[in-house]
């Protein structure tokens, strides 16, 4: 066996599968506190990989350091992400709160196309270039023809986000209450828990890590149009799956299952059937373990 | 005028019409004109009736070929093969002397069996099905635009004598034009049996990041990659490529020969190659086709208007060079002499194809896609 090819693959897929953990973790934190699936998510993406790449032109005229422009970049399509993500949950979502399940989804679908659409309106409907702004460490350079110093920093970035995440979760008053509503809303409220709150904390949260992958992935692959956060959030949708939707360490073992299965399956059988080993696993999933790796059965509440 | 002069001279006027026409038809060049000029097709086949006009208004104008008119019959196919054997058969029988068309491929397949019987020159200026010439069955048929295939028998042809290609990685979108053209070039690589096809892989559109297929080239030591699709992917794949320290040179095709990619790729274009159209839009004549059209008809030409213009121009040249319009002889003279049309000098091959036309091989030089020569 050719072990160098087998880390090579399994390297590639590391960066693959934090990519879709990132985007997976706002994925299950929405639909672990409001059952909600919620198909804009990776409009938000993109729209922070476009924030990214303003911020990125505007200081580079100015000619700010890479790695400045960088922190920036990711700073900025935070804050505006976040905005979004709350300005969408209180417009599309909140009013619909005691509707009928389908009704937010079909929202959500349209939140989806009205963010696609008003990128190709106030900005433009075709490919841009986007710039490298992780320079080539000097250190990885022995290794740069496996594992990139791009790479790097996407799988350490999300690393730390979601250790940061979990503990956040763990450990604060905030994080508690979120674990309480997620639990059972209604009597998380009566114990005094402001859930309008935490919902909105959800997608600010949800949104902002979207927003780091949407810069890094960017600048990762180099391009970006308004279509990326549709093949992006159909992946992450499924890593979700896989790894039990409304499970926060869930989503970042199926964004990695996912990443590495693709990887693999690509490197020794052929890329002409990535997707399809893909949606074969969420197929296969589905109907065996349709909770996920992680996911708890849902108890049916008397 | 009195009104018995004005009969007289109707009378006059007719007979002399009379027999002025019979003569005169019996002194005329027939060219047919097939293709589809009504139905959803019709935008790829009225170009190619315009252009077939232009082309014969200025002929008989300037006195005809060798003293004789050009008359068109025009003939509409919709494309559609069932049509396309009924307009052959009868323009063979009305006594057409070449056919400009037809502008399908399937329905200029289905025709060429009667033009080969009847033996009467078809020139197509759109049918680009490889097999029309390839084949060897029609030897009737000619054609003023690339066959599909031949951006790949370029590119593999480049590859392989130009840069030395020895392992060659294959790579596609998936799609009908990119797969297409990287199983023509599959094809070639392994008939020419002098480089090998080390890898033959579809990758998907929109993933955002291609490293699997990219540590594949190096596992295979691929020395060149031939890329069927359009330029997003393309950049994607070129810029992981460099920036895995792998330098395979990079051949694609005219999906790729556009200006976004290098505005995309930035410094990873560079040295790309690409194959994309000659360039003719400086050729005199092409500007002087474009305004007589604009003059005759008040507008912009539509598709394949030039082609079907170099079409017309060919055969008619042909007819005027042989002084005939005997089968053999235009024959001849269409595959030994050059003619000046709006696509090139042109002069066509045994099997039919136009030699001077179709596709030039493109490099990414300093931010801009400069022709090979």
């Amino acid at each position: 066996m050719d072990w160098e090819f087998f880390i090579e693959l399994g390297l590639g897929g590391l960066t693959r599968g934090s990519i879709y953990a990132l985007i997976a973790i706002g994925y299950t934190m929405v639909y672990g506190i409001i059952e909600l699936i919620n198909f804009a998510h990776g409009e938000i993406y993109m729209l922070g990989a476009f924030t990214g790449l303003i911020v990125a032109g505007v200081m580079g005229i100015y000619g700010f350091p890479a790695f400045a422009i960088l922190l920036m970049a990711i700073v900025i399509a935070i804050l505006y992400c976040a905005a979004y993500g709350y300005t969408m949950e209180k417009v599309a979502y909140k009013p619909l709160r005691g509707a009928a399940r389908l009704s937010p989804l079909i929202s959500a679908i349209g939140m989806s196309l009205f963010l696609q659409n008003y990128i190709i309106l106030a900005q433009t409907s075709d490919f841009l270039p986007f710039p490298t702004l992780i320079p080539d460490f000097e250190f990885m350079e022995p290794i740069a023809h496996i594992f990139g110093s791009t790479d790097l920093v996407i799988v350490v970035a999300s690393a730390v986000s979601m250790v940061a995440l979990t503990l956040f979760i763990k450990f604060t008053k905030l994080g508690k209450a979120m674990r309480a509503t997620a639990q059972n809303r209604k009597m998380a409220m009566l114990l005094g828990i402001n859930a309008d709150k935490i919902i909105s904390t959800t997608f600010i949260i949800g949104s902002s890590l979207a927003a780091l992958g949407g810069v890094l992935i960017s600048t990762h692959s180099g391009q970006l149009n308004f279509m990326i956060g549709f093949i992006a959030g159909v992946k992450a949708f499924t890593a979700a799956v896989l790894g039990g939707i409304g499970s926060i360490p869930g989503a970042m073992l199926g964004g990695l299952f996912l990443g590495l299965t693709e990887s693999y399956a690509a490197g020794y059988i052929s890329s002409d059937y990535e997707d399809v080993f893909a949606f074969s696993l969420l197929v296969i999933f589905l109907i065996f373990r349709p909770s996920g790796i992680l996911g708890k059965a849902p108890v049916e509440k008397v | 005028m009195t009104f018995s002069g004005l009969v007289k001279s109707i009378i006059t006027g007719l007979a002399v019409t009379a027999m002025c026409v019979p003569a005169f038809a019996a002194d005329t060049i027939k060219m047919g004109v097939a293709g589809a000029h009504s139905g959803d097709l019709a935008s790829y086949g009225l170009p190619t009736v315009n252009a077939a006009k232009v082309v014969v208004e200025k002929i008989n104008a300037a006195g005809g070929i060798n003293g004789k008119q050009v008359e068109l019959l025009i003939q509409d196919d919709q494309c559609k093969p069932e049509q396309a054997t009924n307009v052959a058969t009868k323009l063979v029988s009305d006594g057409a002397n070449v056919v400009l068309g037809h502008i399908c491929s399937g329905a200029t397949k289905a025709a060429l069996p009667i033009y080969t019987e009847g033996k009467l020159i078809a020139m197509s200026p759109s049918a680009t099905n490889p097999m029309l010439t390839q084949s060897g069955d029609y030897p009737t048929f000619f054609r003023t635009i690339a066959s599909d295939d031949m951006q790949a028998r370029l590119g593999v042809d480049f590859a392989i004598e130009k840069l030395g290609a020895k392992k060659i990685a294959v790579l596609h979108d998936k799609g009908d034009y990119g797969k297409g053209y990287a199983e023509f070039a599959r094809k070639f690589i392994e008939e020419g049996g002098k480089a090998e096809v080390v890898m033959f892989e579809g990758v998907t559109p929109g993933a955002p990041d291609y490293s699997a297929v990219v540590q594949k080239i190096r596992r295979f030591k691929a020395d060149t990659v031939i890329y069927g699709g359009y330029h997003p992917e393309a950049s994607k794949i070129v810029s992981q490529m460099r920036k895995k320290r792998i330098k395979a040179n990079f051949v694609s095709d005219d999906g790729v020969k556009d200006d976004t990619f290098i505005k995309v790729a930035g410094k990873n274009a560079e040295g790309v190659y690409a194959s994309g159209p000659i360039d003719v839009s400086n050729l005199p004549m092409y500007k002087e086709a474009i305004a007589a059209h604009v003059k005759m008809f008040g507008s912009e030409p539509g598709a394949f208007y030039p082609a079907a213009y170099a079409a017309a121009v060919a055969m008619l040249t042909a007819i005027e060079r042989a002084d005939s319009t005997d089968y053999d002889a235009v024959t001849a003279k269409l595959r030994s002499e050059f003619v000046d049309t709006p696509v090139g000098k042109i002069k066509f091959n045994e099997k039919g194809d136009a030699e001077g036309v179709g596709f030039s091989m493109y490099q990414v030089q300093n931010g801009k896609y400069v022709e090979l020569k």
